[in-house]
């Protein structure tokens, strides 16, 4: 009798094992069927597009919903335009927030700073382009643009790069906004992967007479490089994706020009203005592309960033 | 000798110095716009903020509607997200050791963390708002639920990895079955991490405009109906920042501020409550 009621247990708390491993691994499966769903429903929603435009859509700089003529380069020199902008000023900047955050910060600061980097990240990407329209975009027509107009326009080569209206609302604008906003990404992953360097290896090089800044540079770098790197595509995943902070300051204009002071346009932008009023069921679907193109970048850069990450914390888990 | 000595002493000092300015140049943009934030937006708070709804331009409102919108859907999409986010975590870090499944779904999951939310509005369109034929706040919730996933997961995971294995078989020894293990003993460990998760997790889509645009849109009206559009906060602040109205700009800085400050106090307390290391990003 009691071991018959004891079986009974055992079988039930069997099946339950089994139902609980089950569940969770239903739950882990949801995460790929997600991504094989918005991969499927993004591709059926642009085929239209896609068969219209077959592969001059990638080239293509027209954008007229009256002819029904849709091509995606200037979002797409856009959106790369405004990553690239970012990350030439977020790397070297976040480089001296890891420095200082892991190396020259007095050990009661370390945390708070941190933190108050790190929430710069969790500011919403709205108040970014609010702050961005009504506050930055004035400042800089009136003050920053003239001045980039009047040196960095004389330069021999460069020249074109820097010569424009002073609007205010331009693709550099949207630039330096988006490297606010990828700083902390990038400098917490750098301070992450800094704080992996075994102590043993700076504290040899200090030993050898190594400054702060060698240390830094000679030692520490080199050796989280993977890493390092990995922060930084991430950072320009993120960078890539970005929609509102964007949308406010870069002006929305479909024409391409060399210049950054004038108003350009990306993808997610454009999305962001135009979906909802699209009229037409080849022009949704050719923003239904853009959205596929945007995230087929996305996910190249970020698919590397993290197999750079991984493969530092596989080398971290050897004990190298 | 000494020339090279004071040159590298220089160099050092140099970069030292500069990154002193790096650190000063973050903060310095955190500042700014909490400042403005609090200048602009601090004249426009008052209690008809929360009990009015959103006017037409030029009248007197609050953003009353907007604000329920928005902590309907944070809601509904965090008690969606979460529990699908902790099992699939806990897949992840307890039966994940053998098989495929698991290192792709932590490939695929990592970068999800970081895909651009429009492109979660897009397909939440094409697959809910397309299908019932209107914006409804579903669309929003379904499409807040699927940036909550990939976050929740992530801390999960990491939590119950901290988790040392003795508590494991400890359990295991007492003869408690694996599911008894892992909900009553591992999980119950990790909680305060993974409450840090799911706080970082309602911070982040608190403040996310994009996915909104294409499947709650707006309503002018308070209303609890799911299944129609429904205001939200981060849409009407969209919406009133670009409009030219002044009354509309001022409750759009009003909203904007509170938007901003109950974010960053989510994170803050997620932070600073629970010391252990959440990374979700």
């Amino acid at each position: 009798m009691s071991t018959l009621l004891r079986d009974n247990q055992l079988k039930r708390q069997n099946l339950l094992d089994i139902l609980f491993r089950n569940v969770t691994r239903l739950c882990a499966f949801a995460v790929l069927a997600l991504l094989v769903g918005i991969i499927i429903s993004l591709v059926m929603s642009s085929s239209l597009a896609i068969n219209e435009f077959g592969f001059g859509f990638l080239t293509s700089s027209d954008w007229n919903p009256v002819t029904e003529k849709f091509g995606a380069l200037v979002p797409i020199v856009g959106t790369l335009a405004t990553s690239i902008i970012a990350l030439l000023i977020a790397i070297p900047v976040s480089f001296g927030i890891a420095i200082f955050l892991t190396e020259l910060s007095p050990q009661w600061m370390r945390r708070p700073l941190g933190i108050a980097i790190e929430l710069l990240a969790g500011i919403p990407s709205i108040i970014y382009g609010m702050w961005g329209l009504f506050v930055f975009v004035p400042i800089f027509a009136d003050h920053i643009e003239p001045w980039i107009n009047d040196n960095l326009g004389q330069l021999p080569l460069l020249s074109p790069l820097f010569l424009g209206p002073n609007l205010g609302i331009s693709v550099l604008a949207a630039g330096i906004i988006l490297a606010i906003m990828v700083i902390p990404f990038i400098a917490s992953v750098m301070r992450d992967v800094f704080d992996v360097v075994p102590s043993l290896l700076k504290e040899s090089a200090y030993g050898l007479g190594a400054t702060t800044w060698e240390v830094m540079y000679q030692v520490v770098l080199p050796y989280t490089k993977i890493g390092v790197v990995g922060g930084i595509m991430l950072g320009l995943g993120r960078a890539l994706g970005e929609t509102m902070a964007i949308t406010f300051v870069i002006g929305n204009a479909h024409q391409l020009s060399a210049s950054l002071l004038k108003p350009g346009n990306s993808i997610s932008s454009a999305l962001a203005n135009e979906f909802t009023e699209a009229v037409g069921d080849l022009y949704t679907s050719a923003l239904v592309e853009l959205g596929l193109i945007l995230f087929f970048i996305t996910f190249v850069v970020l698919s590397l960033a993290r197999l750079m990450l991984y493969k530092l914390a596989q080398r971290e888990g050897r004990g190298a | 000798m000494f020339s090279l000595y004071a040159r590298r002493r220089f160099i050092n000092g140099l970069s030292l110095t500069i990154s002193v300015l790096a650190m000063a140049f973050g903060l310095f943009w955190l500042g700014w716009i909490l400042w403005t934030l609090l200048a602009q937006g601090l004249p426009g708070m008052n209690l008809s903020i929360f009990t009015q709804t959103t006017p037409p331009p030029g009248s007197q409102g609050g953003l009353g509607n907007a604000i329920w919108g928005s902590l309907m859907m944070t809601s509904l999409a965090t008690l969606i997200g979460t529990p699908i986010g902790i099992l699939a975590g806990t897949y992840l870090a307890e039966f994940g050791q053998r098989g495929w499944l698991s290192p792709v779904t932590r490939f695929i999951n990592d970068i999800l963390l970081s895909a651009p939310s429009i492109v979660i509005g897009l397909f939440v369109y094409e697959v809910y708002v397309v299908r019932v034929g209107h914006f409804a706040g579903w669309g929003g919730t379904i499409a807040l639920s699927i940036i909550v996933i990939p976050v929740v997961i992530r801390t999960t995971e990491n939590m119950l990895r901290l988790i040392p294995n003795s508590l494991r078989e400890a359990a295991a020894a007492l003869g408690a079955p694996q599911w008894k293990v892992i909900s009553f003993v591992t999980l119950r460990a990790a909680r305060a991490g993974i409450l840090t998760g799911i706080l970082l997790a309602i911070a982040r889509i608190s403040g996310e405009t994009a996915p909104l645009l294409f499947t709650a849109l707006n309503n002018q009206f308070f209303s609890n109906n799911m299944n129609q559009p429904m205001a939200n906060l981060p849409v009407v602040i969209f919406q009133f920042a670009m409009s030219p109205y002044d009354d509309w700009r001022s409750l759009a800085w009003a909203g904007a501020l509170l938007i901003t400050f109950s974010v960053l106090t989510l994170n803050i307390v997620a932070r600073v409550m629970f010391r252990q290391k959440a990374n979700t990003h």
